[in-house]
C-alpha cells in the first residue's frame, strides 16, 4: 500500500484525458500532415496574422485599461444594485456572440443609436465594420471579464491594510502607491493575457463585423480557404500557423493568469474610508454608469428591436432552436461525462491532468480542431452527416478548461473531507459516486451544466465549416438571415437564442442549487 | 486481540513504532504529548496510513494490507462523521451495506440502533437540524449496527461541553462493553481518560509504549508525560 | 452510452436530407422570398408534377466551393448562379455535365457552351441614391470620400465581377485602382445580400449592385429614390449561368430544368423578382420602369478562358491593395 487508499479510482478520468489529448492532438496532427506550404503565405495571410495579433492586444489593453476604474469604483462603492451589477459582468460568457454583435450594430453602427444622437450635434455617424468594430466588440465581451478579475485582486487585499492606511491617513497618491499599484502589478498581466489569448481565436466576431481583407483574423482566414476556396491544404497551413500563435499565448496566459473570473465572494464590499471626496465620488460613479451602459445597451437594442419578430418567427428558425437544442445537449452531457472523472482523477493528485487539459483547451481553436476533423472524417465518411456530433463535440472542448476550473475545487473538499468516513464503511466505487460524490456536487454540476449548455447553444464556429445547406443552430439560422436581409426575423431570433442560452443556463445552475445542502 | 508486530507506521516524513498488544475487550486510553503520533497510531490500524515495515495482526489474522472497509474496525474521526446530504437512518444503514440497499431486517437493525442511542423518531432529519450531541449519538448509532471488533475514537467529542462529554464517553462505554469490542481512544484530557479506559498507551518520541495500566500511568507519569499534563 | 450512440445513429439520419425529385443548389437572394424561387418552384413543378428543392447557398463562388467540397457526395442535380468569370474553375472540378438541349437565346453576345447554360445577365454598377453627386468613374472614386460596400470575389460573383470590371479597364494599372479604393471602402461582405442590406441600411453611400437594381425599387415599391451610376469606363457584363452536376441521379429531369429554364414561364419571372435581363426576352417585352434605367455605351466581359486566366492574379491584387 504504497499510496493512501482512496473511495474511488482515477483510471476513468486519466482515460478522459487521454481521450481529449488524443482527439485534439489527433487533429492538430492531421492539418500538420494536410497543409501544404506551396504557395506559401501572401501579402494577405501576413496581414491577416498581424491583423489576428494587433486586434488581440489592443483588445487586451483597452478590456483592461477601462477594467481598471470601473473595478475600483466598484471595490470601494456600496449602493444598491451592486451586488446585481457584479453579477451581470458575468454574464456576457454566455451571451452569444451574434445576439451580441446585432446589439452592438444597433447601438454603435451607421445609423444606429449613438450615430443618430451624434447627428443632431452634426457629428458624423459611427464606423463599426472593419478594425474597429471588431475592436468595439472584443471590449464589449472582456472588459466584464477584466473588471471581474481586477475586483477579484481587490478583494484580496487584507481589510487590515485599509484600516491601517485609514489609521494613517495615507493621501490618494500613497494610497495608489501601497496598495494599488502592488495588487495591479499582481493582476493584470494575468488578464491581459487570458483576453489576448481568446480574442485571438476570434471568429464569429471578426466573421460578421470584419471579413474584408484588412479585418480577417486567422481563425476566420480558415473559415475563407474552407468556404471560398475549398483549399484544404491552405486552411490546414493557417490552421498550423493558429496552433503556434494560441500554444504561445496559452503557455503565457497559464503562467500568468491565478484569477478566476468564477470566484465567488465577488460581492462583498470591504469597508473603505479612503476617497470621500466628491470628486472622487463623482468619478466612480461616472466610470460605473457608463460600465453599466456600456454593457446593457446593445442588450435593450436587441431585446427591442426582437419583440416585433419573435410573435412571427419562420419555421426555420424553430427547427433551428430545436437543432441547438439537440447539440448542446449532447455537448453537455459530453462535458459532464468527461470532466467528472477528470475532476476525480485531479483530486487524487494527478494534478498534470488538469494542466493538460486546461492548456489543451485554451490552445485549441474550435476552427482548428474542425479543420483536423475534417480532414480525418473526409476519407472515411461523408463529414456533413456528422455535422450534429461534431458540433457537440468541439464545443464540449471548448467548455472542459471551464468544467474543470469549477468541479475541482468541489470534488477535492469532498475527498479530503469525506473519503476517510467513506472508506471505513466501504463506500466506495459507484456507491461512493451515487451517495457521496454527485449529491454534495449538485450545485457545481447545475453551474458545470448550465455554462456548458449555454455556451453551446449559443455557439457559431465549428458549425460554419460542416453545415449543410438544409441543417443550422439557431446562431448559424441567424447569420443566414442576416445574409438574407432579413433584419426583423434576424432579431426576433436573436431574442430567442438570447432567452434560450439565458433561460437553459438559468434552469440548470438553479436546479442544481435548489437541491444543494449547505 | 490486536497486535503490532514490530511495526513502522509512515505518515510523510514521520515514523512511529509499535510492538505492543491490546487485550480483547479492553478499554484503552492512546496519551501523549501534542504532536506526539496518537492519531497516526490511530490511523495505521484503521488502515488510513500505511505499515512499512513490521505486520498487523487481529486476532492472530494478519491484516496489515486491508482495505479500511474490510478491517475489524469502526472509527470516530474529529468531525465529518456524518454525510450531511442523507437522513439520519441513512447514515446509520451505510454501516450495514454501503450500498444503502435494505431489507426490512435490516430497517429493523437501523431503527434498534438510534433507539439505544436516544434518537428514536429522528430517522428522516438530517445532521444539519441537530444538536452536536444528537450527531455525536447518531455516530455512535451507525457504529452499534457496524458491530466491529473495535471501536477508534480520535476525540470525536472534542467539540462538546464537559458534561455533555462525559455524557457521551459513558454511552460509549456501555455500547463498547455491550457489542463486546475493544476501544481504543485518543485522549488529550486524563479526566476523560480515567473515566472509561482501563488501559492506557503512551505514545512519544517517536514510539507506542506497551499498554499499561491508565490509573497508574497518571498516577506516576514519566517525565515526558509529566511536563505534557503539566 | 448505448443512448448516446443511439442518438448519434438518429442525428447521423436526420443529418442526410430528404431526398426530393430534383435538387438545386442557388444563392441566398434567388431562394428569398421576393426573388425567383418561390414562382419558379411553383412554375416547375406544375410542368414536370415533380418535387423540385431550391436550396440557397451563400453567393456565386461560395456555391461552386460547395459544390467542390461535396464533391461527388453532393445531394445536388443541377447549380444555377455561376457566372463566366467562375465557369472555367467549375469545368475544372470535373464534377458538371453537358447539357442536352439547344438554346435559343437573345443574350449581347454570342453563346456556345455545352455544359453552363445561361438564365438571365446584366451590368454590374454602383448604386446610391438618387440625385446625389456621387463619382462617375474609379479614378474620382478613389479621390473621394465616397464610402461603398463591396463583396468579397472570393465568396460572392458580384465581387469577382468588380475585380474583373477593374482589370478590364485598368489592365496592369488595377493594382494602384485598388490601393485607391482601399479607404473608401466601408466593408467587404461574404455575399451580395448582406451588401445590399447594409446599403439600405444606410452603411454606406454606394452599394456594388446592377443597373437593373434600382428597378426593383421602382416596380416593387414604387420607390425612385435609388439609382444606378453610369462609369465612364464601360460596365463589366454579368452571365449568370446554371449546369447539371454528373453525380445528379435525375439528369433526364435536370436538362428539362435546363430547357424550362429558358421558357417563357421561366424567363418572365426574372425580371421583375432576380432584377436582371432576361436571357430570352419574353413575348411582352419587358416590363415597364426597365426604360428608365441606364445603358452602359462601353460593355466590358472577358470570355470564360480569359476571365479564369486572370483570375489568381486579380485576386492577389486585390488582396495585397486591400490588406495594407
Amino acid at each position: 500500500m504504497a499510496d493512501r487508499a482512496q473511495p474511488l479510482s482515477a483510471r476513468a478520468g486519466i482515460w478522459a484525458a487521454a481521450g481529449v489529448a488524443a482527439l485534439i492532438f489527433g487533429a492538430f496532427a492531421a492539418v500538420i500532415w494536410r497543409a501544404e506550404a506551396g504557395r506559401g503565405l501572401g501579402p494577405s495571410d501576413w496581414a491577416a496574422l498581424r491583423f489576428t495579433v494587433v486586434q488581440a492586444a489592443l483588445s487586451a489593453l483597452l478590456s483592461v485599461g477601462f477594467a481598471i476604474p470601473v473595478a475600483r469604483a466598484l471595490a470601494r462603492r456600496r449602493f444598491p444594485g451592486r451586488r446585481a451589477l457584479i453579477a451581470v459582468m458575468g454574464a456576457p460568457f454566455i451571451l452569444p456572440v451574434i445576439v451580441a454583435v446585432l446589439g452592438l450594430i444597433e447601438v454603435f453602427g451607421r445609423s444606429g443609436w449613438v450615430s443618430q444622437a451624434l447627428g443632431f450635434l452634426g457629428v458624423p455617424p459611427l464606423q463599426i465594420y472593419g478594425f474597429h468594430g471588431v475592436i468595439l466588440a472584443h471590449v464589449f465581451f472582456n472588459l466584464p471579464l477584466a473588471t471581474r478579475l481586477i475586483l477579484q485582486g481587490w478583494q484580496e487585499v487584507p481589510a487590515e491594510r485599509f484600516r491601517l492606511a485609514a489609521q494613517l491617513g495615507v493621501d490618494r497618491w500613497a494610497m495608489t502607491r501601497l496598495i494599488e499599484i502592488p495588487m495591479l502589478r499582481k493582476v493584470v498581466p494575468g488578464a491581459l493575457a487570458v483576453i489576448f489569448a481568446i480574442c485571438l481565436t476570434s471568429f464569429a466576431v471578426a466573421l460578421i463585423l470584419g471579413g474584408g481583407p484588412r479585418a480577417t483574423t486567422i481563425e476566420l482566414a480558415i473559415y475563407q480557404a474552407f468556404r471560398f476556396d475549398f483549399d484544404l491544404g491552405r486552411a490546414a497551413l493557417l490552421a498550423g500557423i493558429q496552433i503556434v500563435l494560441t500554444t504561445g499565448a496559452a503557455v503565457v496566459a497559464l503562467r500568468l493568469g491565478q484569477g478566476d473570473s468564477f470566484g465567488g465572494g465577488l460581492d462583498r464590499a470591504v469597508r473603505r474610508w479612503d476617497a470621500t471626496s466628491r470628486l472622487a465620488r463623482q468619478i466612480d460613479t461616472l466610470w460605473i454608469l457608463l460600465g453599466t451602459v456600456f454593457l446593457l445597451l446593445p442588450l435593450l437594442a436587441i431585446t427591442l428591436s426582437g419583440l416585433p419578430g419573435l410573435a412571427d418567427l419562420p419555421s426555420s428558425v424553430w427547427q433551428a432552436a430545436a437543432t441547438s437544442l439537440l447539440v448542446a445537449t449532447l455537448s453537455t452531457v459530453l462535458v459532464l461525462l468527461l470532466t467528472l472523472p477528470m475532476a476525480v482523477a485531479i483530486a487524487f493528485g494527478r494534478d498534470r491532468l488538469v494542466e493538460v487539459s486546461g492548456f489543451l483547451g485554451l490552445a485549441a481553436s474550435p476552427l482548428v480542431i474542425g479543420t483536423g476533423l475534417f480532414v480525418l472524417i473526409r476519407p472515411v465518411a461523408d463529414p456533413m452527416a456528422l455535422v450534429i456530433p461534431v458540433t457537440a463535440g468541439v464545443n464540449a472542448l471548448t467548455v472542459l478548461p471551464f468544467a474543470l476550473r469549477i468541479l475541482v475545487p468541489r470534488v477535492k473538499d469532498i475527498v479530503e473531507g469525506q473519503s476517510r468516513l467513506a472508506l471505513t464503511l466501504g463506500i466506495t466505487g459507484q456507491n461512493f459516486v451515487r451517495l457521496v460524490l454527485l449529491p454534495r456536487m449538485r450545485a457545481q454540476l447545475g453551474f458545470t451544466a448550465g455554462l456548458a449548455t449555454a455556451l453551446s447553444i449559443g455557439d457559431l464556429g465549428v458549425i460554419t465549416l460542416f453545415a449543410d445547406p438544409d441543417i443550422a443552430t439557431l446562431p448559424l439560422q441567424i447569420y443566414r438571415l442576416m445574409g438574407a436581409y432579413r433584419m426583423e426575423a434576424a432579431a426576433g431570433a436573436s431574442l430567442l437564442l438570447l432567452i434560450l442560452s439565458f433561460g437553459t443556463f438559468w434552469l440548470l445552475d438553479r436546479g442544481g442549487r435548489g437541491h444543494a445542502e449547505t | 486481540m490486536l497486535r503490532l508486530d514490530d511495526a513502522v507506521i509512515a505518515n510523510g516524513a514521520f515514523r512511529l513504532q509499535a510492538d505492543l498488544e491490546i487485550p480483547a475487550q479492553s478499554k484503552v486510553a492512546v496519551i501523549g504529548p501534542s504532536g506526539a503520533g496518537k492519531s497516526t497510531l490511530i490511523e495505521a490500524i484503521a488502515g488510513f496510513l500505511p505499515v512499512e515495515t513490521g505486520h498487523l495482526l487481529w486476532n492472530g489474522r494478519e491484516i496489515t494490507n486491508d482495505h479500511p472497509s474490510t478491517r475489524p474496525v469502526a472509527m470516530l474521526f474529529q468531525d465529518g462523521n456524518l454525510f450531511q446530504h442523507l437522513t439520519l437512518a441513512q447514515n446509520v444503514a451505510l454501516g450495514l451495506h454501503p450500498d444503502l440497499r435494505l431489507s426490512p431486517d435490516d430497517q429493523k437493525k437501523v431503527d434498534a440502533a438510534l433507539d439505544r442511542v436516544g434518537l428514536a423518531g429522528f430517522e428522516r432529519r438530517k445532521p444539519a437540524d441537530l444538536s452536536g450531541g444528537q450527531r455525536s449519538r447518531a455516530a455512535l448509532a451507525r457504529v452499534l449496527v457496524q458491530r466491529r471488533g473495535m471501536l477508534l475514537l480520535d476525540e470525536p467529542f472534542a467539540a462538546l461541553g464537559p458534561a455533555l462529554r462525559a455524557e457521551m464517553l459513558d454511552l460509549v462505554s456501555e455500547l463498547v462493553s455491550e457489542t463486546s469490542a475493544t476501544l481504543l481512544m485518543v485522549s488529550h484530557d486524563p479526566q476523560d481518560a480515567r473515566r472509561i479506559t482501563n488501559l492506557a498507551v503512551l505514545v512519544a518520541e517517536g514510539r507506542a509504549a506497551k499498554p499499561v495500566d491508565t490509573e497508574q500511568l497518571l498516577n506516576n507519569p514519566p517525565p515526558v508525560l509529566r511536563k505534557y499534563l503539566g | 452510452m448505448k443512448t448516446i450512440a443511439g442518438v448519434a445513429a438518429v442525428i447521423t439520419i436526420t443529418g442526410v436530407a430528404q431526398a426530393q425529385d430534383l435538387t438545386i443548389y442557388t444563392y441566398d437572394s434567388f431562394v428569398s422570398e421576393w426573388g425567383p424561387g418561390p414562382k419558379v418552384e411553383a412554375a416547375f413543378e406544375a410542368e414536370c408534377g415533380c418535387d423540385l428543392a431550391l436550396v440557397g447557398i451563400e453567393d456565386g463562388a461560395a456555391l461552386l466551393a460547395r459544390v467542390r467540397l461535396e464533391g461527388s457526395r453532393s445531394d445536388a442535380d443541377l447549380v444555377l448562379g455561376l457566372d463566366t468569370n467562375l465557369i472555367g474553375a467549375a469545368r475544372e472540378t470535373g464534377l458538371f455535365a453537358p447539357h442536352g438541349i439547344e438554346p435559343e437565346l437573345d443574350l449581347p453576345i454570342a453563346w456556345a457552351d455545352e455544359i453552363f447554360v445561361p438564365y438571365d445577365w446584366g451590368f454590374f454598377a454602383f448604386v446610391t441614391e438618387t440625385g446625389q453627386n456621387r463619382p462617375t468613374n474609379f479614378q474620382s472614386l478613389a479621390d473621394s470620400d465616397t464610402s461603398i460596400i463591396i463583396q468579397d470575389p472570393r465568396s460572392s460573383t458580384p465581387g469577382l465581377g468588380l475585380l474583373m470590371w477593374v482589370k478590364a479597364a485598368y489592365g496592369d494599372e488595377a493594382l494602384g485602382v485598388w490601393e485607391g479604393l482601399a479607404d473608401n471602402i466601408v466593408t467587404v461582405t461574404k455575399g451580395w445580400s448582406e451588401a445590399y442590406g447594409l446599403f439600405l441600411e444606410g452603411e454606406a453611400d454606394m452599394v456594388l449592385s446592377y443597373t437593373t437594381s434600382p428597378a426593383y425599387h421602382l416596380i416593387a415599391e414604387e420607390d425612385g429614390s435609388k439609382m444606378a451610376v453610369a462609369f465612364d469606363e464601360g460596365h463589366y457584363m454579368q452571365i449568370e449561368v446554371a449546369a447539371k452536376l454528373a453525380s445528379s441521379d435525375a439528369p433526364d429531369l435536370a436538362d428539362s430544368f435546363l430547357e424550362f429554364m429558358l421558357s417563357e414561364a421561366f424567363q418572365e419571372i426574372i425580371p421583375t423578382t432576380n432584377w436582371m435581363y432576361p436571357a430570352k426576352i419574353p413575348e411582352a417585352g419587358l416590363p415597364d420602369g426597365f426604360d428608365t434605367l441606364i445603358t452602359p455605351q462601353n460593355p466590358l466581359l472577358f470570355s470564360a478562358e480569359e476571365a479564369d486566366a486572370l483570375r489568381d492574379e486579380a485576386l492577389s491584387e486585390w488582396l495585397t491593395a486591400l490588406s495594407r
